[in-house]
């Protein structure tokens, strides 16, 4: 007995260490690419910036952090709230919300009609969607400023129209940065949304005609219900990405329009702030974590759906 | 609304899908009318065209040609939330985000029922199938058996004029087959909804049905009671399908008081019934089910001659193969008495006696 429970315990301490040495190579790559340098940035954060960039290393402040809300007038040192700042958190949140919406809208539809083609056609849709993501976003983004600047596409066509004699300024507004987004995040939300609506049983789509359910019905009571892990994972990866967005606000914004992607970038440039940038990034990442509990929240409780 | 009347009548209904060289006839000029209150079935092969008619009738399809009549108004191009005809799908297709009460309230609320009204019927629905512990049960958390209870008393609940139910036994094992065939029997005599049942089994069609459509390639190739279709096949193919059967050959000589005396190809006469749809004369075949025949020794009276070739004992019943002298094989059913034999080895020259009215002209 007491030999067997010996045996029982080193095969135990066995299947223990190479579990450990099994996941070692998975554990290092998260430590050197996640956790590191999300420490390093968290560390800088905290430190006095330097003159020139970079910061003074073991020299803590809470400057950086001090920064991103709130600053000391050039004038009178008296405190106030960095408008600036603020400013450019509320558009990056409104701008990353409108897309998602936008997205969303158009995507569902998009989605629906792939997911009821017949399957061997599904694939030619999936592959037409993902073409785009074969182009840089920088050049897809130049095409952008192509279709929409006072001299392109739709201004010359509604000019041409006679609609309007002067062009519509949309570049370098809030809205060239939205239609931007909109055309370079639209796949992220069709495919996740295609992938939980294949699944789709559609037998209980006619399950609700049968039941007296008409087409909005069905649609609000039966398939969004379904797929809603689609509709949670397609806002989660067109949200994300619009939040941080760099290359649409820096092309199609121009430098007044700024969004958090901009702000951070100045900070490590021309501003010469580095713990502010860090502090920023940080807050960045903070607000999308909330936006992501908000979103698990939501779906975990989604079971109760159904009654009015 | 009398007993009797008309429910549903399919006129002249033809569905085709495809188009063009590939195009596929599932439904050919069929019509066919269903009397209220009854237990109809639609019985057929796997792709003879039986769940696309009841497809039509609930909307998810639409007739190529033809309209299909709901107590005399033109339902055909309504859309099926439109329709007073709920279905139980094959798969049940419960919502499985809704708990067993709410999928059972789902049509009345769609219907714009006020809450009380929905939650009483909900309760009485639950009582009628016999689930009202697990009313707040998820789907996906009650058995197989349960869940057709549950897909029944959903399409039940709006008191529905037709009830189309696809194939709804078929996921459930033999057991409780046969425990749901009673109960859909009670549930539609205690509703008194007129049910339209489409099956593969001709077993569960023959002991569940008021009348039976035996279907095939998308045409109604017969409509009658359980006992017209088993005992008076009309085309070679229903006495096919439903049971077993023995064909034998001949050539009609005469017809005497609504009987075709056929004049078999190995020798002998038998007096057989035609039915309306056929004209005798010439080559025809007869079928006489195997429980209709006795077997008789060289030398009695009987209507075919042979030889027994085996002898197969079933228990309740033992099976005689007889080979005709025209070729055929005969098979001979007969019920077992305690302790009794049977008198003949296999080899004997031995005669077939058929019943009264036993043997039956069909069509090819």
């Amino acid at each position: 007995m007491g030999i067997t429970q010996q045996a029982a315990d080193r095969a135990e301490r066995d299947a223990i260490r190479k579990r450990w040495l099994l996941s070692a190579p998975a554990l290092t790559i998260i430590f050197f690419a996640a956790i590191g340098p999300l420490a390093v940035v968290v560390l800088y954060s905290f430190m006095v910036k330097g003159d020139y960039g970079d910061v003074k290393y073991w020299q803590f402040s809470l400057d950086g952090w001090f920064n991103v809300v709130a600053e000391r007038d050039m004038f009178d040192d008296t405190l106030g709230l960095a408008w600036a700042n603020i400013s450019i958190f509320w558009r990056s949140l409104k701008l990353s919300f409108i897309t998602t919406i936008v997205t969303l809208f158009f995507g569902f539809p998009t989605a629906y009609l792939i997911a009821t083609r017949a399957p061997n056609k599904r694939d030619l849709w999936l592959f037409l969607i993902t073409i785009p993501f074969w182009t840089n976003i920088l050049i897809r983004t130049f095409a952008m400023q192509e279709v929409i600047r006072n001299e392109g596409i739709v201004n010359s066509a509604l000019m041409g129209m006679g609609l309007v004699d002067q062009p519509v300024q949309i570049m370098f507004t809030d809205w060239a940065i939205l239609f931007g987004m909109v055309y370079v995040y639209l796949p992220l939300m069709v495919l996740p949304l295609y992938a939980s609506m294949e699944k789709l049983d559609f037998r209980l789509v006619e399950a609700g005609y049968d039941l007296y359910a008409n087409r909005l019905q069905v649609l609000r009571r039966i398939i969004i219900p379904l797929v809603k892990p689609g509709i949670v994972a397609g806002c989660i990866l067109v949200f994300i990405p619009s939040l941080g967005a760099y290359v649409i606000p820096r092309v199609l914004g121009g430098g007044k329009n700024m969004m958090l992607g901009n702000l951070i970038d100045l900070q490590f440039g021309q501003g010469r702030n580095w713990p502010l940038g860090s502090a920023l990034s940080i807050t960045l990442m903070i607000i999308v974590t909330l936006a992501l509990l908000v979103y698990v929240r939501n779906t975990s409780k989604g079971g109760g759906h159904g009654h009015v | 609304m009398a007993a009797g009347q008309t429910a549903i009548e399919a006129k002249g209904v033809t569905k085709q899908f495809g188009a063009g060289q590939d195009a596929v006839k599932a439904l050919d000029n069929v019509s066919v009318s269903i009397r209220q209150n009854e237990f109809f079935t639609l019985l057929g092969p796997s792709g003879c065209g039986k769940t696309t008619l009841l497809r039509l009738i609930a909307g998810f399809d639409f007739p190529t040609e033809g309209e299909i009549l709901l107590y005399g108004e033109n339902i055909a191009p309504l859309p099926p939330y439109k329709r007073p005809v709920n279905t139980v799908f094959q798969s049940y297709a419960l919502f499985p985000h809704m708990t067993v009460a709410q999928n059972i309230g789902f049509g009345l609320e769609m219907l714009g029922k006020p809450r009380a009204e929905i939650d009483e019927r909900v309760s009485q629905m639950l009582r009628l199938v016999r689930m009202e512990e697990l009313a707040n049960r998820r789907t996906s958390q009650i058995s197989g058996g349960q869940q057709q209870r549950v897909a029944l008393a959903r399409a039940l609940a709006p008191a529905p004029k037709v009830l189309l139910l696809d194939e709804p036994l078929s996921a459930l094992d033999y057991k409780l087959r046969k425990d749901m065939q009673i109960e859909l029997k009670r549930l539609q005599h205690e509703t008194g909804i007129t049910f339209i049942f489409v099956t593969h089994d001709q077993e569960e069609a023959l002991t569940m049905s008021d009348r039976i459509a035996v279907m095939s390639k998308g045409k109604i190739l017969q409509i009658g009671s359980p006992r017209d279709i088993y005992d008076r096949p009309s085309v070679r193919f229903v006495a096919n399908f439903i049971g077993e059967t023995n064909f034998i050959e001949g050539e009609v000589a005469e017809v005497v008081g609504g009987k075709a005396m056929v004049k078999l190809n190995g020798g002998g006469v038998v007096a057989a019934g035609v039915p309306e749809t056929l004209k005798p004369e010439g080559k025809v075949t007869v079928v006489v089910r195997p429980e209709h025949a006795d077997l008789v020794a060289h030398g009695g009276k009987a209507d075919l001659w042979g030889r027994l070739e085996n002898v197969v004992y079933f228990g309740t019943d033992t099976h005689y193969y007889v080979k005709l002298d025209g070729g055929e094989t005969f098979i001979i059913r007969q019920q077992n008495s305690h302790g009794g034999g049977t008198g003949h080895a296999v080899g004997d020259a031995v005669g077939v006696a058929l019943e009264p009215n036993s043997a039956q002209l069909v069509r090819d």
